[in-house]
């Protein structure tokens, strides 16, 4: 490793700015599909000199019941990531308003989310929360695991956009809040029309980010029972005989499903990140 | 010692009201108790400090002059970053377990890396590839012209590097890493999906043993958010120490 | 002070540039320079912006890689590919326009950093050289400021100290006081003009017109990469020959 062997990075921004990632390549996730080629290819010459069907075609077979699964997942992380939204938002807003009442609340609970591991909260709420309720016109109504873990999810997710609803609002420059006040707007007012429209631009790109992140969590909903692609995924491995050649194939599969649909919504965060350009 | 001082009292709460805090005044799932957290900061401790041993290295492949490592590196932060740490955990633990080889362990084989060894590996690349990407946007963030600077003083390429660039590169980093780093500590919860018997599978036991969920998870829940904190303001401190005065914002 | 056309006593000069050329890309930069600068001279060169005149500096130690030509400087040939670049940047110092100190060390620290680990000399003789420099730049009490506490003049004359450091045979000034306020404009010339009087060799890029006519031995007018016209500052000034001078001369002054 010689001192010529290191290049310092050519394109070097402005001071200050931070930097960008090179174009990422779609075909950077060649890499794992180099993988799963590789775990199959070995699987396949066990099983052919066993003589049983290769770990391809089990998979093949199993495929339509991972991506039920994998529906869960995506329908969990939309529904999740509305109500976090919404509740978020409504978070973000007595986080900075003037009242300590509605502060303190809103500073503890978000703090409290944002600093637990997601595992516990899931957890938490799985456990303490009662698995059927008396609603008014259906009676009594089974929750079902999905919905639980759903709402667990929300919640990390709630705490960290009411953050970078903070944050957001605080990157507004000052000027902004005295120039509205000379011009005689109440808070609320000046809130309203001029500093969340301004916000919600610089938002975006950090919501995204939270939703990708969402999505990548839900398969801790496995853990508790739930039937999504992971706990589909293990449940076909035992059906097809818990052989160990099926393991390497299964869960590159499932990552490549999850890369596929994470990757795009990635590249898709970064350039809108490059187009609005302000660090929350 | 905690189960004598708090102990008696909270066996009295838990005859008078129910409220049952085992692990503090029984002996026995105490011992669990701290068995337990001490695993779960010696996974904390060495997963962060694994990422961040990968960040530097990462953040230094990613400048280097040979394109195929550059290619290669991009393509690990890519597919770490865009695929569930949980399931690359069951990755690492199974899939790749299942090909380690066996050790003998006098008269019974264990198997080389365990599930601890598996979740710190994959915890480390987890977080590693974040940190990498945090890095490079630290090293990219020192003017250039700061380091025309240093080049006309007579400094050497590494002297550059180790004087010029990495401290003013640390510092910028810093905010980022620590977001990163907190988040990485509460990660590690997900080793209990490979049963290493860290703070959240050891109580998960205990209140199976006990019917005492609620409880088990105050614990929990004040665990986590103590480290958290305590992980997160240690770094703030290190912030404030760092910082020039004059320079930036 | 003696021009570079007439021989001199101390003979061979100690810069010399031949036919220097340099492109960015298409876009042709410099266009065949030459001019030589005897030892303790002062040099000004002068010209409208992107005549080349910052990629000139830059190519004389080596920041810039010559596309042509051929520089010496201190007998070092600078366009040799073995060059050792450390060996020409230790006789070379230069002086930026962002000043560039290092916001991590402090006043003192940025002085004494470079000898310290390129010259590895020994510590306590550093110290005191660097504290001699510092005071001799009129910052005396600053020694434990970080750059972000100073003004930009004052950090202007911390970068000066801090190249005078290496002892250098030669001073190149890259348009230092482009960046400045009027104000602090003048302590940084005070110290330039102390520096030349003691012997130094300086090379000046600048937009000071006065500064140029007050202290330089010979000016240089480059435009489009090539050397316009070249004298002593009271021919230059005064009686401009080319046209293109005296146009550039009545905008600026």
């Amino acid at each position: 490793m010689s001192a010529r062997a290191f290049r310092l990075p050519a394109a070097l921004a402005r001071p200050g700015a931070p930097a960008l990632m090179p174009r990422p390549r779609l075909w950077m996730g060649l890499v794992l599909l180099a993988g799963f080629a590789l775990s199959v290819a070995v699987a396949e010459a066990q099983q052919a000199a066993a003589g049983r069907p290769g770990a391809l075609a089990v998979l093949r077979q199993w495929t339509p019941f991972i991506l039920q699964g994998f529906a869960l997942n995506l329908g969990m992380s939309f529904l999740a990531m509305a109500i976090a939204t919404v509740l978020g938002l409504g978070l973000g807003l007595m986080q900075i308003a003037r009242s300590p009442v509605l502060r303190l609340p809103a500073k503890f609970v978000t703090h409290l989310f944002r600093n637990s591991p997601w595992l516990v909260i899931l957890f938490a709420v799985m456990y303490l929360t009662p698995f059927q309720m008396r609603l008014p016109q259906l009676g009594l109504v089974m929750i079902p695991d999905w919905v639980k873990a759903t709402a667990a999810f929300s919640l990390p997710v709630m705490a960290n956009i009411s953050e970078i609803l903070r944050g957001a609002v605080n990157s507004i420059p000052k000027g902004q809040w005295e120039s509205a006040e000379s011009l005689a707007f109440t808070r609320g007012q000046t809130l309203r029309e001029i500093i969340l429209p301004q916000c919600i631009k610089r938002m975006i790109p950090a919501w995204m980010n939270w939703y990708a992140l969402l999505a990548l969590a839900t398969p801790m909903a496995s853990i508790l029972g739930v039937h999504e692609a992971v706990g589909n995924a293990q449940a076909a491995m035992e059906a097809a005989g818990s052989r160990p050649e099926f393991l390497g194939p299964f869960y590159l599969f499932l990552m490549g499903l999850f890369f596929v649909y994470i990757y795009p919504i990635s590249l898709l965060t970064r350039r809108l990140e490059r187009r609005y350009a302000v660090t929350l | 010692m905690i189960p004598d001082l708090i102990g008696p009292w909270l066996a009295e709460l838990h005859r008078s009201t129910g409220l049952n805090f085992v692990v503090f005044y029984d002996g026995f799932e105490y011992r669990r108790f701290v068995a337990g957290a001490v695993l779960s900061l010696q996974l904390i401790a060495a997963a962060l400090a694994v990422s961040l041993v990968v960040g530097v290295i990462g953040a230094w492949a990613q400048g280097a002059r040979l394109a195929p490592v550059r290619w290669l590196m991009g393509a690990y932060i890519e597919v770490f970053r865009n695929t569930p740490p949980m399931v690359q955990m069951l990755f690492f633990y199974f899939a790749l377990g299942a090909y380690t080889p066996q050790i003998d362990a006098g008269g019974y084989y264990e198997p080389m890396i365990t599930a601890f060894g598996w979740a710190l590996i994959s915890l480390g690349v987890f977080g590693g590839a974040f940190n990498v990407e945090i890095f490079r946007a630290g090293l990219e963030a020192v003017p250039k012209s700061t380091h025309e600077a240093a080049e006309s003083l007579g400094f050497s390429r590494w002297q550059i590097y180790l004087y010029v660039t990495l401290p003013l590169a640390f510092r910028i980093s810093l905010p980022a890493l620590t977001n990163n780093l907190v988040s990485l500590a509460k990660t590690t919860s997900l080793a209990y999906v490979i049963s290493v018997p860290e703070m959240t599978f050891t109580l998960s036991r205990v209140w199976s043993d006990h019917v005492n969920v609620p409880e088990m998870m105050l614990v929990l829940f004040v665990f986590y958010v103590g480290i958290v904190t305590i992980i997160a303001a240690g770094l703030h401190l290190l912030e404030r120490r760092l910082a020039l005065p004059g320079y930036g914002q | 002070m003696p021009s570079p056309s007439e021989p001199t006593r101390d003979a061979a000069p100690i810069i010399s540039l031949r036919d220097v050329r340099l492109s960015f890309g298409a876009f042709e930069v410099l266009r065949g320079i030459s001019f030589d600068v005897a030892r303790g001279e002062v040099v000004c060169i002068i010209g409208p912006s992107g005549s080349g005149k910052s990629s000139l500096i830059r190519c004389i130690n080596g920041l810039n890689p010559l596309g042509g030509g051929s520089i010496t400087v201190c007998g070092i040939d600078v366009g040799d590919p073995k060059l050792d670049k450390r060996a020409l940047r230790r006789r070379v110092g230069i002086v930026f326009q962002q000043y560039n100190l290092f916001p991590h060390k402090t006043v003192l620290q940025n002085v004494m950093m470079a000898p310290l680990k390129v010259l590895r000399e020994p510590r306590a003789e550093v110290e005191a050289r660097a504290r001699a420099l510092i005071s001799k730049v009129r910052l005396d009490g600053k020694e434990n400021a970080w750059p972000g506490e100073l003004s930009g003049g004052q950090q202007q004359r911390v970068a000066i100290a801090r190249s005078l450091a290496m002892r250098p045979d030669v001073m190149l000034f890259d348009e230092v006081t482009a960046a400045l306020d009027p104000e602090t404009v003048k302590e940084v010339l005070n110290t330039i003009r102390d520096l030349a009087a003691e012997g130094m060799t300086c090379i000046l890029v600048t937009h000071e017109m006065g500064f140029a006519r007050e202290i330089a031995d010979h000016v240089y007018f480059t435009d489009q990469g090539v050397i316009v016209e070249h004298g002593p500052p009271a021919e230059l000034f005064g009686a401009p020959a080319d046209l293109r001078t005296r146009q550039f001369l009545d905008q600026v002054l």
